[in-house]
C-alpha cells in the first residue's frame, strides 16, 4: 500500500459512484483497478477492435466526450460509462446485386437516411479515430464510393458516430458497404498476385523455407532483424 | 486562387454527380469552349435541397455555410452553381448570414473547429454568367438551331423568392435571350414559371402528373419540339411523369442545346424521353 500512497491518486466516477484510482491508467485499467470486470465491451486492448466505446464528461465541462477506453488516460473528476454494443441497423444486400456502375447511387439506395445529413459534423467530433466522418457521408450522398471507402478506411466500428447523429445515419455500416463495393467492383485484380501464386506453387521459396526450419530461435531473430525489403515499384 | 479571366469556382451538388450528370457534362464543355472552365471546389457539402424558412432554424443553414467556408478557404469570392435547388438554398442561406450578423456569430460559434465565415462569398447561377457572355456565345455558334421550336421552363427556384431571383420574377427572359443567340425559335409560354410539383414526386406522384400534364399540354399546343430548363428536379418530373401523358416532348438542359449549337455533343444520355429524334437535324 505504501507504493500506492506515493502515486498521485485521482477521483473518477463510474456510473455515478466515486472511486480513487492512480493517475496514468487508461480508462479501461482504471475500471479494473476499481474492481470492475469486463465481460463485454473489451477486445484487443490496443485500439484496433473498437469494442470499448466509452462516454465521459469532465467535472468542469458541459460537453459529453467519446473515446476508446483502452486508448484514453483517466483524468481527475471524470464521469464515465461504458457502451458494450451499438445496435444500429445494418441493411442486408447481395454484393453481386449492387454494382455501383449500374445504378445512380447504391449507397443512397441502401441507406437513404444519409440524405438527412445537415453537415453538423457531430459524427466527426465523436470519432476516436479522427476520421472525417461527415465528409465521407457527404461523399456517399453524391455516389462517390471511392472517396467514402478511402476516408473511412481507419474505422473500427465502435458506433459512436451513429449514437451522436441527429439524423439517425448509420455511418459505420454505410462506410463498410462502400469499402466492400470498392473491393468488389472498383479495385483492379492484381496480375502480380496471380504471377506470385504461380511462382509459389512452382516452389520458388521451398529451399529457403527448409533452411529456415533448421534454424534456432536466435538465428531466426537475427535473420528477421537483418531482413531486406524489396524496392517498391 | 482561380483568376476570374481563367474560370470559375464551381459547386456541383449531389444530383449533378448522379442523376443529372448530363447537365454537368454539357455545362463543363460549354464553359470550357467559352474559355472560362468550371473548376470544382476542393471540398463541398450537400446544400440540403430545401431552404428552411423558419426564422429560428439555424441548424439547416449549416451545410450551406460550410460550403461558403470552403470557397473562402480556397481564396475565392465568386461561386457558381448549376442546379436551381442548390442555387436557391445557397443564395438564401448566404444572404441570411450577410444580413443577420447575430446569426452569423451563432453559426461561427457552432463551427468552432473551423475558421469563421466572413460572409464575403457571392453565389451565382450559371445562366447569370451566360447573360454576361452574349458576344462570346454568339461567336461560338457553328450549327444554329434553325427551325427548332423551344419552350422554356423556369419553374420556381431561379425566380422565387423575389430577393434571390436571377431575372424578372414574373417575366424572365434570360433563357429566351440565350436561345435566340443559338438561332432557335423560342416560344414564350405562360406555364414556364409555374411549379412542376417538386418533391411531391416522392410520395404524391399524382400531384406531379397533373402539374406536368398542364405544362406539357400547353407546350404541345405551342408547337414545342423540346422543352429547355436547368433544374434537375424539374427535368426529372417533366421527363419521367410524361409517361402517363399523350405527349412525349423531350426535356433538355439549356446547356445541352448550347453544346449542340457549338458543334459538340454533350449529355443526352439519361433522358427518359429520347431527344435524338427531335434533334436529328443538329446531331452528326
Amino acid at each position: 500500500m505504501a507504493d500506492q500512497e506515493e502515486q498521485n491518486m485521482i477521483d473518477i466516477y463510474v456510473m455515478g459512484r466515486r472511486y480513487r484510482v492512480p493517475e496514468g491508467l487508461t480508462i479501461m485499467t482504471a475500471l479494473e483497478y476499481a474492481g470492475y470486470k469486463y465481460v463485454r465491451g473489451c477486445g484487443c486492448r490496443g485500439g484496433f477492435c473498437g469494442a470499448c466505446s466509452t462516454v465521459y464528461r469532465k467535472e468542469d465541462d458541459y460537453k459529453l466526450k467519446m473515446d476508446l477506453a483502452c486508448q484514453t488516460a483517466v483524468e481527475d473528476g471524470m464521469f464515465l460509462v461504458q457502451l458494450p454494443f451499438v445496435p444500429a441497423l445494418r441493411e442486408a444486400y447481395e454484393i453481386e446485386d449492387v454494382d455501383p456502375g449500374e445504378k445512380d447511387n447504391v449507397l443512397l439506395d441502401l441507406y437513404p437516411e444519409i440524405a438527412r445529413c445537415v453537415s453538423c459534423n457531430t459524427c466527426s467530433k465523436a470519432c476516436p479515430q479522427d476520421i472525417e466522418v461527415m465528409d465521407y457521408v457527404q461523399a456517399a450522398l453524391r455516389g462517390d464510393v471511392e472517396r467514402t471507402a478511402k476516408l473511412s478506411f481507419d474505422c473500427l466500428h465502435c458506433g459512436l458516430c451513429s449514437i451522436r447523429c441527429p439524423a439517425d445515419i448509420k455511418h459505420y455500416h454505410l462506410a463498410q458497404l462502400a469499402r466492400r463495393l470498392k473491393g468488389r467492383y472498383l479495385d483492379l485484380d492484381s496480375s502480380e498476385l496471380e504471377k506470385r501464386i504461380k511462382e509459389l506453387e512452382e516452389g520458388i521459396y521451398t529451399e529457403e523455407y527448409e533452411e529456415m526450419l533448421k534454424m534456432t530461435i536466435d538465428e531466426l531473430k537475427k535473420c528477421y532483424e537483418e531482413r531486406k525489403f524489396e524496392e517498391e515499384g | 486562387m482561380i483568376q476570374m479571366e481563367d474560370g470559375y469556382l464551381y459547386y456541383p451538388g449531389c444530383t449533378l454527380k448522379t442523376k443529372a450528370s448530363d447537365y454537368e457534362e454539357s455545362s463543363k464543355k460549354v464553359m470550357e469552349a467559352l474559355g472560362k472552365p468550371l473548376v470544382e471546389m476542393d471540398n463541398w457539402y450537400c446544400c440540403g435541397a430545401v431552404q428552411s424558412l423558419a426564422t429560428d432554424d439555424i441548424m439547416h443553414q449549416i451545410a450551406a455555410v460550410r460550403t461558403m467556408l470552403c470557397a473562402q478557404e480556397q481564396g475565392e469570392r465568386e461561386l457558381v452553381t448549376l442546379c436551381d435547388m442548390c442555387y436557391n438554398v445557397l443564395k438564401q442561406a448566404n444572404k441570411r448570414m450577410k444580413e443577420k450578423p447575430d446569426e452569423l456569430e451563432t453559426m461561427n460559434e457552432f463551427l468552432d473547429e473551423d475558421p469563421d465565415y466572413e460572409g464575403q462569398v457571392e453565389v451565382h447561377h450559371i445562366f447569370e454568367l451566360f447573360r454576361d457572355m452574349k458576344d462570346e456565345i454568339k461567336k461560338l455558334v457553328k450549327k444554329p438551331l434553325d427551325g427548332l421550336n423551344v419552350v422554356t421552363y423556369y419553374g420556381c427556384m431561379l425566380l422565387r423568392p423575389n430577393h434571390v431571383s436571377i431575372d424578372n420574377t414574373e417575366d424572365p427572359m434570360i433563357m429566351e435571350d440565350i436561345l435566340e443567340l443559338l438561332g432557335a425559335n423560342t416560344i414564350v409560354n405562360p406555364k414556364r414559371t409555374e411549379c412542376c410539383g417538386s418533391y411531391h414526386t416522392v410520395n404524391r406522384g399524382d400531384i406531379v402528373e397533373n402539374r406536368v400534364e398542364e405544362i406539357v399540354a400547353r407546350a404541345a399546343e405551342d408547337g414545342a419540339d423540346v422543352i429547355a430548363l436547368s433544374c434537375p428536379l424539374c427535368q426529372f418530373n417533366l421527363d419521367y411523369h410524361q409517361r402517363v401523358s399523350d405527349h412525349k416532348i423531350p426535356v433538355l438542359y439549356l446547356t445541352e442545346l448550347m453544346a449542340l449549337s457549338f458543334g459538340m455533343e454533350a449529355g443526352l444520355k439519361k433522358h427518359k424521353i429520347n431527344p435524338r429524334g427531335a434533334l436529328k437535324d443538329f446531331l452528326e
